[in-house]
Parts: C-alpha cells; structure tokens; sequence
C-alpha cells in the first residue's frame, strides 16, 4: 500500500511551553473521516517541535500557514472565526483558491447547492449569524479553498443539539463526496455518527486506533476513556 | 478676532470663493495624507510616524523630477510611486521589527527615519527652500467663478485627489483584493489559513499607504516652498484628521480634511491667532463625545 495520504510521524506538539502531543503517528487515508478523540486541537496553527507532517508525500511542519493552505490543508477553527463584518458571499470571496493540482470544483455556486441556507443570506453580515450557520459558513470558506483534506477542529462546541445534528448532517454530505476530514472532538456521540475511522489520545498518545464500526462495539475503550 | 473680516468676506462672492478654493486644497492634500495614514493603521496597526517625511519625500522627488525632464506627469507619478518603494522598504526592513512592541519604541524608530530623512533633503538639495513653480501645462487662465478667480492647478489638484480617493474606497470596499485586506485587519491568522500571504500583503497595504503621502507630497510641490522637515506640520494635521474622522476610515478622513481645510482657509481671516487653537478643539470636543471619531468603529476586540 502507498504511503498514507496524510501523514504525522512521531509528533510532538507544545501549547506555549507545555507538551500536549508526544510522538505521536497518524494516518489518515483519502476519502476516510477520521475523528480525533479526547484531544483539543488538531494541528491548528501551532507547529510541532519535532517531528513530521507530510501531505502527499509533501513536509509541511515549519512552513508559514499561508503555504500549508495552499499545499492542501483546509483548516477550520474552533471558535467560528468568521470576518464578522462581511457579508457571507464575501467571506466566501476573500477565500478563492485553486487547490494544490489547480483544482477549481469548490466556487460559490457549488456552494450555495450544498449549504442553501448560506444562499438565502448572502449578503448579511457574517457577524449576525446564529452560531450553527456561522460553522457552517467557516467550513464553506475553508472549501473555497478546494483542500485536499479538512481540519475540523470541534465543530460542535458550543452549538444547541439541534444545530449539532445540521453541522453533524453537512459532515455527513461531505464526507459522502469523497472529501477527506480529520475532525477533532470531544462529544463522541457527534463522531461515531459521522466518522468512518477513529483515534483515542489520553493524555498525550494514541491509546485506540480503528474504524468507527469497532469503536462502537468497543465498550471497554469508549468507558475507560471517553466517559460515556 | 476679527469677525467682521470673516463676514465680510463670506459676503463677497469672489471672496467667499477664493477662500472656499484654498479651504478644499488644504482638505484634499490632509485627506491624502491622512487617508494613507489611516489605511496603514486600519491594518496594520502601527501607527507610521514617519508618514510627513514620506510626504517630504514626495515632494522632493516630484521637485528632481520636474527639473530633469520638465514633465508634470513624470514629477507626479515618480512621487507617489518612489515613496510607495520606501515604504515597502521600511515596512520590510524597519518597521515590521517592531510590530507588536512598545508603541515608544515604534515612534522611536519612525523619529530615526523622521531625522535621516531630513538630513538627507539637507544633503542633496540643501537647506534652503526650493521652489518647483508651475508646471507649464497648468499656466491656464484661472477659473472665473462667481467673482472669484480659481487657478487651473487648484481645480486638477482637487479633481485629482477626488478620483484617487474614490478609486481607494472602490478598491477597499469593491474588489476582493479589498476585501481581503479588510479580513486582514481583523484576523491576520485566518486570513493566513484560507491561504494568502499576510507578509507580503502587509508591505503592499503600507507601500500604497506610503504612495498616498507621496501622491501628497508631489501635488503640494507646485504650489508650497519645499523644505527640510516641511512633513512635520502635515504630520499633526493629519493625526488630528484621523482622530476626528476616525482610524481607519477613508469617508471620515475626508469630511475630517475637509473640515480642517475649510477651518484653515475661514479661520485666517477671521481667528488667523486661534486657527490651531480651534483644530484641536474640535478634536478635544470628538474625542470627549465619540473616541472612536466620527465615522470609526467602536474597537470590538
């Protein structure tokens, strides 16, 4: 088999001057949903120390934001940081952008079919969406993008139940057409309906690797680590 | 005080027009300033103390340049487009060092370029002051208005600077470029994620910032003496523009110009000993009623 498509190896991470990742590996398959258990923050902008980070074959750590975008990785974070005051259409605007091979088959049209309720706000600011329709218009700017694969770092955090399950639905749709997702979460209920594979970090390394069908079953691993 | 000077000009037509006429150049050449130092602050955050040497510089350039080919045109555009080019460079190579330190230490080091700048004019064009004269594609019969006569140079610098700050809010608010660049003032690190280089895109938001003081700087130079240190006071006029019309806005820089102008030209006859008294009263009086000036935003952050 080739090398993974996306690919961390032996990755250690610090938030400020303490570790939170210790070499840690992680392989992520074109087209898989990968859920990122127990951990708060996916590659996010903080690089790792040592280690690596390969997408296609290409290194990434160290490398200045803009060109880790441009090299695949669409990253959307925690916190709903839309451009509060632009209008939707123009947050999607300001994030245009050929995918690595050229590829143009996010624009806004496309879009708008697949989140329409974006489409019947266009031109309100950003700043004044509910909170579920601002995710969603983040993960829609970060496909503007056309990446290879999508960060999504807790999508469902601070959202009420029902938006969760929307978000958890778009997930769903994306994932269906081939888009490879790496989501990090907390609520593991929101994972296991949307996510085809699954990795467990406890307190700084990988306890449980496997697809979402052996996760399920798995009662063992889901009480003794995600306090179900 | 001598109101009733005041009076009797705004009673007279041809007065009334030839103040109106100095009021609107004096707001238009604040408003380029101004505008280039409020684009600058809007995103980058820094506030360029540097921008009245930029504009010296401006009209330095436009000065040498006139003298060696005897074109207006390529006085002008090598002005704004010379200090766009210094202001790439500091940005690149001086004040983006300290982005995010002391603001002392950033006013420090625009003092430095402030001085160098000076002693440079003093070096190569000496420290007497020069005259560029009219260029001769202005040496038109004025412009009878109302009783009043306006110099054709007057009517151009102001059409110029009109189109040149529509142009700037057309490019800011229209076109995704300026959208981008309003992203950017907000959140650097997504707009850095969604895949745009925020450095490179930073030195080109102060070069141009920079080109406005040098748009500025050139127009003026026809009509002022130049001299060593000539940014000094058009610096402070245009941070009392910024503040009443508010960082960061270009429609608020130019009412808050205009403003200024109309206080300059109005104010010598009738209050010539309180013209500067009055301006900073009228920034004393925004700044108790509305910090963030007249068009800024409220700082959400």
């Amino acid at each position: 088999m080739a090398a993974p498509f996306l690919h961390v190896e032996a990755a250690d991470v610090y938030y400020g001057s303490s570790q939170i990742l210790f070499g840690v590996d992680l392989a992520v398959e074109q087209g898989q949903t990968m859920a990122l258990l127990g951990f708060k923050m996916i590659a996010g902008l903080a690089p790792p120390r040592r280690g690596k980070i390969e997408l296609g074959g290409q290194e990434l750590a160290g490398r200045p934001s803009y060109k880790i975008a441009r090299a695949g990785i669409g990253y959307v974070p925690e916190n709903r940081q839309v451009f509060p005051e632009h209008s939707v259409d123009d947050n999607l605007i300001v994030a245009v952008k050929k995918g690595p091979r050229g590829d143009d088959h996010w624009n806004r049209e496309r879009i708008y079919e697949v989140f329409p309720i974006l489409a019947t706000m266009k031109d309100r600011m950003a700043g004044r969406l509910s909170g579920g329709e601002q995710q969603m218009l983040t993960i829609a700017r970060t496909l503007m993008g056309n990446p290879d694969v999508l960060l999504l770092d807790e999508p469902s955090e601070g959202l009420a139940p029902i938006i969760v399950q929307a978000i958890g639905d778009l997930i769903r749709t994306l994932r269906d057409m081939g888009v490879t997702i790496l989501l990090a979460e907390q609520n593991m209920h929101f994972c296991l309906g949307i996510a085809t594979h699954a990795t467990v970090i406890d307190k700084g390394q990988i306890v449980y690797r496997a697809t979402i069908e052996d996760l399920k079953h798995n009662d063992a691993i889901k009480q003794r680590y995600l306090a179900v | 005080m001598n109101l009733e000077a005041l009076f009797s000009c705004l009673s007279s037509s041809a007065c009334a027009v030839t103040q109106v006429s100095t009021a609107l150049i004096i707001g238009m050449l604040l408003f380029m300033v101004a505008s280039g130092l409020s684009l600058i602050f809007g995103v980058l955050g820094v506030i360029n103390f540097a921008h009245g040497a930029f504009y010296m510089a401006g009209a330095y350039i436009a000065f040498f340049t006139y003298q060696a080919t005897s074109s207006f045109l390529a006085a002008f555009l090598a002005g704004a487009a010379g200090v766009g080019l210094i202001g790439v460079i500091f940005e690149r190579f001086v004040i983006s060092k300290v982005y995010g330190k002391d603001i002392l230490m950033q006013l420090l080091v625009c003092y430095a370029v402030i001085l160098i700048f000076d002693d440079l004019v003093k070096m190569v064009a000496g420290p007497e002051y020069k005259m560029m004269g009219m260029p001769e594609v202005f040496a038109l019969p004025p412009l009878e208005l109302a009783g009043g006569f306006v110099p054709a140079y007057y009517v151009f610098m102001i059409g110029a600077s009109l189109v040149i700050g529509l142009g700037l809010w057309l490019a800011i608010e229209k076109t995704r470029m300026g959208k981008i660049v309003r992203a950017l003032a907000i959140n650097p690190q997504m707009v850095g994620a969604l895949g745009i280089n925020t450095t490179l895109l930073y030195a080109a938001v102060f070069g141009i910032g920079s080109a406005l003081a040098g748009v500025a700087g050139a127009l003026a130079a026809p009509t002022r003496t130049l001299t060593p240190g000539m940014g000094l006071s058009i610096l402070i006029e245009s941070f009392i523009v910024t503040v009443i019309g508010g960082m960061g806005s270009i429609v608020g820089a130019l009412i808050a110009a205009l403003l200024i102008g109309f206080t300059r030209a109005f104010g010598a006859i009738g209050f010539p000993l309180f013209v500067d008294g009055m301006m900073f009263g009228m920034m004393a009086i925004v700044l108790i009623i509305k910090p963030s000036g007249l068009l800024g935003r409220e700082v959400t952050r």
